[in-house]
């Protein structure tokens, strides 16, 4: 537990120092977001709104997402290795990258509804949806990229593999958003689409910490 | 593994039965589908056969994972393969019988997603493999990569088509099963032609790994 602590605030204190990265995806966020409203004008209906706004996200979260295990070096991974459990390393990283994705989401929502307005979402399901998106894309992510890191070219490697593993994840999180335009939505439907984002979730951080030691040790 | 003849025949036995009988029974007309049913003996077995590939690979990517025993990696990876080839039939049988029933080679059907991205996945896990060099680190790596895609297309699959509102296909969203609907004569044919399928399948995972392994020797 400690040693997650720490290594998330090495991870945070990192990014305030540089802080190159998160600028540098707000502002391909706050571009994209531009050029699409160039594109579409301000009124577009509500579906595209929707796809718009995880496109959108889905790629800042590539870009923020894959360099987290690609900027540590060999030397670097062997320090870590003697320091902390792989099970603290993955569970560090996956918390860092799903504060950086939720900071990034919340940006990018204002700055969408700045330029795209908000369509009438139902806020119980928008809201907890959305942060159960942020943190299963960017689980499952981090450990793509921790695949990814190992193997020769990882840039393109990175979407090839991330692409499958998380389109089911999308696709759940469209569906919950185009249920969340209906009017007069019941308790029960809400929670049957969280509970299937949870269950995701769920998945991905087991599988995280069952796999990750047999791709961190050499 | 299928040992002996009998077991090697009667995979191609069952399908040549399929192939004939699927012709000649007598199917249900319903409305839209009318003799195109008849797709049902060779474009869903496809589907049986390659997701039996894929869990036999998953089995023993879990397997070389336990024990680190190259010969499991070789099963792991020609089983992905060989899914693969059934998965193209099964895409192509598929787009063609949606082309005369549905109008369209492609749908957006919940269905139709699943299996466009699983491929994608074990596509992707072909790139996977031939992007490392060495041996032992690509083994352990594109397991972990096999049990961690096979895991959330099992969800996907399972839970997704049960979310979305409507399926073109039976058994989905409020249409009624074709298992169930499917009557006596039909189950006579599609029961022996998925067994022999899957059969066929196996006796070639046999012969692919075997071709690998002496590929392996003659190289050394």
């Amino acid at each position: 537990m400690k040693e997650i602590k720490e290594l998330v605030r090495k991870d945070l204190l990192l990014e305030l120092r540089q802080k190159y990265a998160i600028n540098g995806i707000l502002l391909y966020v706050v571009s994209t977001i531009f050029v699409v409203q160039l594109c579409f004008g301000r009124v577009i209906d509500e579906n595209a709104w929707i796809a718009l706004f995880w496109i959108i996200l889905l790629f800042a979260a590539f870009n923020a997402v894959s360099k987290s295990f690609v900027q540590e070096s060999a030397s670097r991974r062997l320090y870590y290795f003697m320091l902390a459990p792989a099970v603290s390393v993955v569970l560090s990283k996956i918390v860092y990258n799903a504060l950086l994705m939720v900071v990034l989401g919340v940006l990018s929502l204002l700055v969408f509804i700045v330029f795209m307005g908000f369509p009438g979402f139902n806020l119980y399901l928008f809201l907890p949806a959305f942060l159960l998106g942020c943190i299963g894309i960017s689980g499952a992510l981090t450990m793509v990229s921790a695949i990814a890191s190992r193997s020769g070219n990882n840039a393109a490697l990175m979407a090839i593999l991330g692409f499958p593993v998380v389109v089911p994840m999308l696709l759940l999180l469209v569906n919950a958003c185009r249920l969340a335009l209906k009017e007069g939505l019941i308790v029960a439907e809400i929670l049957k689409n969280l509970s299937a984002l949870f269950l995701i979730d769920a998945v991905v951080i087991i599988l995280a910490v069952i796999l990750f030691p047999y791709l961190w040790r050499d | 593994m299928i040992k002996g003849i009998w077991w090697k025949l009667a995979g191609p036995a069952l399908i040549l039965y399929s192939v004939i009988a699927g012709q000649l029974i007598d199917v249900p007309d319903l409305p839209v589908i009318r003799d195109t049913i008849r797709n049902l003996f060779y474009h869903v077995p496809m589907w049986f056969v390659m997701f039996t590939m894929f869990g036999t690979s998953l089995v023993y990517s879990i397997r070389y994972l336990s024990g680190f025993k190259p010969e499991h990696d070789l099963m792991a990876s020609e089983s992905v393969n060989n899914g693969i080839f059934f998965g193209i039939l099964g895409l192509t049988t598929g787009m063609v019988w949606a082309k005369f029933t549905w109008g369209d080679f492609w749908t957006n059907d919940p269905q139709l997603n699943g299996a466009a991205v699983s491929m994608m996945a074990y596509l992707a896990y072909t790139i996977l493999r031939s992007s490392i060099d060495e041996k032992a680190m690509r083994a352990r790596i594109s397991a972990v990569y096999n049990i961690f895609a096979f895991m959330l297309l099992v969800i996907f699959l399972g839970v997704l088509p049960r979310l979305a509102e409507s399926s073109l296909h039976p058994g989905k969203g409020g249409n009624s099963s074709t298992m169930e609907g499917l009557d006596i004569t039909m189950r006579m044919v599609f029961y022996p032609a998925a067994i022999g399928w899957i059969i066929t399948a196996y006796w070639l995972l046999q012969i692919r790994t075997r071709k690998r392994r002496l590929m392996q020797v003659v190289q050394k």
